[in-house]
């Protein structure tokens, strides 16, 4: 994917650090406009830290993030949802006490244009708006399958099913990138393929931008163009999924020990 | 608020019919109540309930819904009373219905300015600042006469009575009739608002505040909502508390007791419901008659008063305690009333 368009998202030399121990050193790669990347490496390696920097929620100690050209030394969580950052979490960060159509329709919330005088007295901007959402929240989870769980409450609803509202969830505002923290965690094999058919296909016919953090090697290299394999906070290895299950730092590291785990 | 209804309760389409029917016949009920009612149920009971309901609800907004703990709903009726009162003896042109109003604006403002606090802390810190505004309003209120007109007692009633456009509401049928007006226009207002993107905002913050601020929610803005809101509807129980139930008040009526009152109303009806706070001050409200009723049958009025008095408080604290353990929930969950989308506050039991 080597386009002359220039990249939806750089992160340049950001380091993070929690109480004086790094969890994230001088980490440097860039992620292609409507491409998957995945952040690969063992539990630790910095993956989710890196995403809340992302966010907006973790605040780096140094380095910088370049979003679709604009420069930030650090992110403010709204002001990321705004530029069209989505996020996906790694323990299902839902809205447990509603039901699963709100939490999805929360996600709308950056696209509101309402007062409170207009909300309280149902004035028809109110409800022109509020069928709108519902619309869309209800397209979206019919694109998950989560028809007949819609007046759930999301609390009450299995792992897996959860997993799917919180992605719904994430890309409801039509984000010009996802992060996804282990999108397939949790999930039966067929649960898994179901839900990579759907996130390939977010990418390719809405042409979303993904990194996703996954530690199911199989789906990552089948997935994702691009993979960034990361340990102990350094980024160790960066390129197509080819070039990285060949890659010797990365079979030492990592994917040797998901290999023999696999075996055993 | 029938299109809303539809919608929410389209999964139990059957018993619509039957729905609408006992809402018809509740309607009828409640216009028609003053004239089933003594005067003293209407007076010291039934008029009282109403506006404690409506301070739940106000205090149900902000804590129930969006998450914001807050031990300071009676200050907040506190400012709607004495600005009822300055508003009612220096602004005489002002209709009561619309001092009303500003007071309830004026009770928000300083909601907001309280609020500030919980854009950095919460739980148990925000208690605090809340706590401030209790006895920062105590102190105001007593220390400049200004406040209460200089007066001997320090207390406030209204110059006029309670006088609605015109016609004087100071029976029991105008008080009863102004108090429920106010009470049944704003829960409507709240119903649709806690349906609407503020609404979702608020159990959004209150389930997740991070995963909130993540996905787009403008947390500062809707905390700051969720105080001016419930700020104004406090406001205007307040006022509604001094002059349409006890006729003249002062700081004491609005002390800390009455704001753990409050809170405790929704705790029991029941956090995150609209008819928790309902079902709350019913309980409140008539809990001291039950006992008193149950005390002269067993002991035939032997129990000294005082004593009754402590007995009551005992139970009150041992229903709270059992409430906060066995269902946090309250009395909405309790009776089954779960018309509705159900809203739970602690999830963890059920996962």
């Amino acid at each position: 994917m080597t386009t002359p368009t220039p990249p939806a998202l750089e992160v340049k030399n950001v380091s993070l650090s929690f109480k004086g121990v790094k969890a994230i050193a001088d980490l440097s790669f860039q992620v292609e406009a409507r491409e998957i990347c995945a952040l690969i490496g063992p539990n630790g390696a910095g993956k989710s830290s890196l995403l809340n920097i992302l966010n907006g929620v973790y605040v780096p100690d140094s380095g910088e993030i370049i979003f679709e050209g604009e420069h930030f030394r650090r992110m403010e969580p709204l002001e990321a949802a705004r530029r069209g950052i989505g996020r996906g979490f790694q323990n299902n960060a839902l809205f447990s006490g509603m039901s699963v159509v709100d939490n999805v329709i929360t996600g709308l919330s950056r696209h509101s244009r309402l007062t409170l005088v207009e909300e309280m007295f149902r004035l028809p901007r109110a409800r022109h708006e509020e069928r709108r959402f519902r619309e869309r929240a209800h397209e979206v989870l019919h694109l998950f399958g989560l028809d007949r769980h819609a007046a759930t409450i999301v609390g009450t609803l299995p792992y897996g099913v959860q997993k799917k509202v919180e992605l719904a969830r994430a890309i409801v505002a039509e984000p010009r990138m996802v992060l996804l923290d282990e999108p397939l965690a949790g999930m039966n094999a067929a649960e898994k393929q179901e839900i990579a058919a759907v996130i390939a296909r977010l990418n390719r016919e809405l042409h979303l931008t993904i990194v996703l953090i996954e530690h199911d090697i199989g789906i990552v290299l089948e997935l994702a163009h691009h993979v960034v394999v990361l340990d102990y906070g350094r980024k160790l290895a960066d390129g197509p999924p080819e070039t990285i299950r060949d890659n010797p730092d990365v079979i030492a590291a990592y994917l040797g020990t998901e290999r023999a785990e696999i075996a055993a | 608020m029938s299109e809303i209804d539809l919608r929410i309760a389209a999964p139990v389409n059957g018993v619509a019919g039957l729905r609408a029917a006992g809402l018809a016949a509740a309607t009828i009920l409640i216009l028609a109540a003053p004239l089933l009612a003594s005067e003293y149920w209407i007076n010291a009971i039934i008029v009282p309930f109403l506006i404690l309901s409506l301070a739940g609800l106000g205090l149900n907004l902000l804590t129930g819904y969006a998450g914001q703990l807050s031990l300071g709903a009676g200050a907040f009726m506190m400012v709607g009373a004495y600005a009822t009162f300055s508003l009612q003896l220096r602004v005489p042109d002002l209709p009561l219905p619309l001092a009303l109003v500003v007071s309830g604006l004026i009770a928000a403002a300083v909601g907001v300015a309280f609020g500030i606090p919980s854009t950095r802390i919460k739980g148990f810190y925000l208690i605090v600042s809340t706590l401030a505004a209790q006895f920062f309003f105590e102190w105001l209120f007593l220390k400049f006469p200004w406040f209460y007109d200089g007066n001997s007692s320090a207390t406030i009633s209204l110059p006029r009575g309670l006088t609605v456009f015109g016609l004087n509401a100071e029976t029991p049928h105008g008080r009863y009739y102004l108090t429920l007006g106010a009470v049944a226009l704003i829960t409507l207002l709240s119903f649709n608002l806690v349906r609407s993107q503020t609404g979702r905002n608020w159990m959004a913050i209150r389930d997740m505040d991070t995963a909130a601020a993540v996905i787009g929610v403008p947390v500062t803005r809707a905390k700051l909502q969720a105080f001016a809101v419930s700020s104004f509807i406090l406001g205007i129980a307040g006022a509604l508390w001094a002059f349409a139930y006890l006729g003249s008040a002062s700081v004491q009526s609005f002390g800390l007791s009455r704001s753990y009152q409050v809170l405790f109303i929704i705790i029991i009806g029941g956090l995150g419901t609209i008819r928790g706070a309902y079902l709350g001050a019913a309980f409140v409200s008539l809990l001291p008659l039950a006992l008193d009723w149950l005390f002269q049958h067993l002991f035939s009025g032997h129990v000294d008063a005082g004593l009754l008095q402590n007995i009551q408080k005992g139970i009150f604290g041992l229903l709270i305690m059992w409430f906060l353990v066995r269902e946090p929930e309250g009395l909405a969950r309790l009776l089954g009333i779960r018309l509705t989308a159900r809203r739970r506050l602690f999830p963890s039991s059920q996962n």
